[in-house]
């Protein structure tokens, strides 16, 4: 457990329950990464800057931070370009299939005692589970 | 760019500083966490314990107030139900994850650096999210006939 970072996680998870206090407090918003994404490619009229300045955000915050500091997105792992589109389509695919990701399920979910969440919580990371492990222990961690 | 323009961008960068700073943007972390028969690192639990602390106590008090600080109301999804898409949904989403080793606001927030893993990542699930709704859609559809 050479890279165990409970500190710097921690303070991050609480970070990120800010922004998402943030973002109900003053636009009476969940901050569910997957529903904010969605609502702006489907450009729901009238419900689109809020949701196009966070995500711009979002974004502009990965620039900023890695030009300051690389080693934020450091620890990248050994996958094909094909393995990591459809690891993207799985993911765009199956969140909104399932209502959401760890963000609007995982966070602001679970912070609500919602059944739906706490169950496709469990769900994903069950298979996220599952897929790691056998990328890593039985196909050598390169796909 | 309006007050309410500034505040979600402003919250935005904080989720992707938090992000960054619990080590989600690191998809090697994020496979460390998932493969719990390796070299595990719990890392990613604290995440979710600090997200969800604040967040719990947060959303309690700030829902007392009538409506948002910016005017509207409280957008707070009510539904109970517990369909099989739910779970189908979350089972591939959660494959995806452990195979790419992103979920949707770390690959968004690693796009702002330009990793080849996300120019990838990303479209993907953008193409994902369509292919969604176009699959939806006609499911509505198919579901709108036969009801007739």
């Amino acid at each position: 457990m050479e890279n165990f970072t409970p500190v710097a996680s921690t303070l991050g998870g609480i970070l990120i329950g800010l922004s998402a206090a943030m973002l109900m407090l003053f636009h009476g918003r969940i901050a569910g990464i997957t529903g904010i994404l969605a609502g702006t490619v489907r450009g729901v009229a009238g419900d689109l800057r809020w949701r196009a300045w966070f995500l711009g955000g979002m974004v502009l915050g990965g620039l900023c931070l890695g030009f300051a500091n690389p080693s934020f997105f450091a620890m990248e792992i050994t996958r094909s370009p094909v393995a990591m589109l459809t690891a993207g389509l799985l993911v765009g695919f199956g969140t909104r299939l399932g209502s959401g990701c760890t963000s609007g399920h995982g966070v602001c979910g679970i912070s609500r005692f919602s059944r739906r969440s706490i169950l496709a919580t469990i769900t994903f990371i069950a298979t996220g589970v599952v897929m790691a492990t056998v990328v890593t222990q039985l196909l050598g961690g390169t796909v | 760019m309006s007050r309410s323009d500034l505040l979600a961008l402003l919250a935005g960068g904080l989720f992707s500083v938090g992000l960054a700073v619990a080590g989600m943007t690191k998809p090697g972390k994020v496979v460390a966490f998932l493969d719990v028969t390796g070299a595990w690192d719990p890392s990613l639990a604290f995440v979710m314990v600090g997200a969800l602390v604040v967040y719990g106590i947060a959303f309690r008090l700030i829902t007392r107030r009538e409506a948002p600080v910016l005017g509207g109301r409280f957008q707070i999804p009510t539904r109970q139900d517990l369909p099989p898409r739910l779970f189908v949904g979350a089972a591939m989403f959660g494959v995806g994850w452990g195979l790419g080793g992103y979920c949707p606001g770390p690959a968004l927030t690693s796009l702002g650096t330009g990793a080849s893993s996300a120019l990838l990542f990303v479209p993907g699930m953008l193409g994902g999210m369509v292919l969604f709704h176009v699959w939806d859609e006609a499911q509505a559809r198919k579901a709108a006939e036969a009801s007739r």
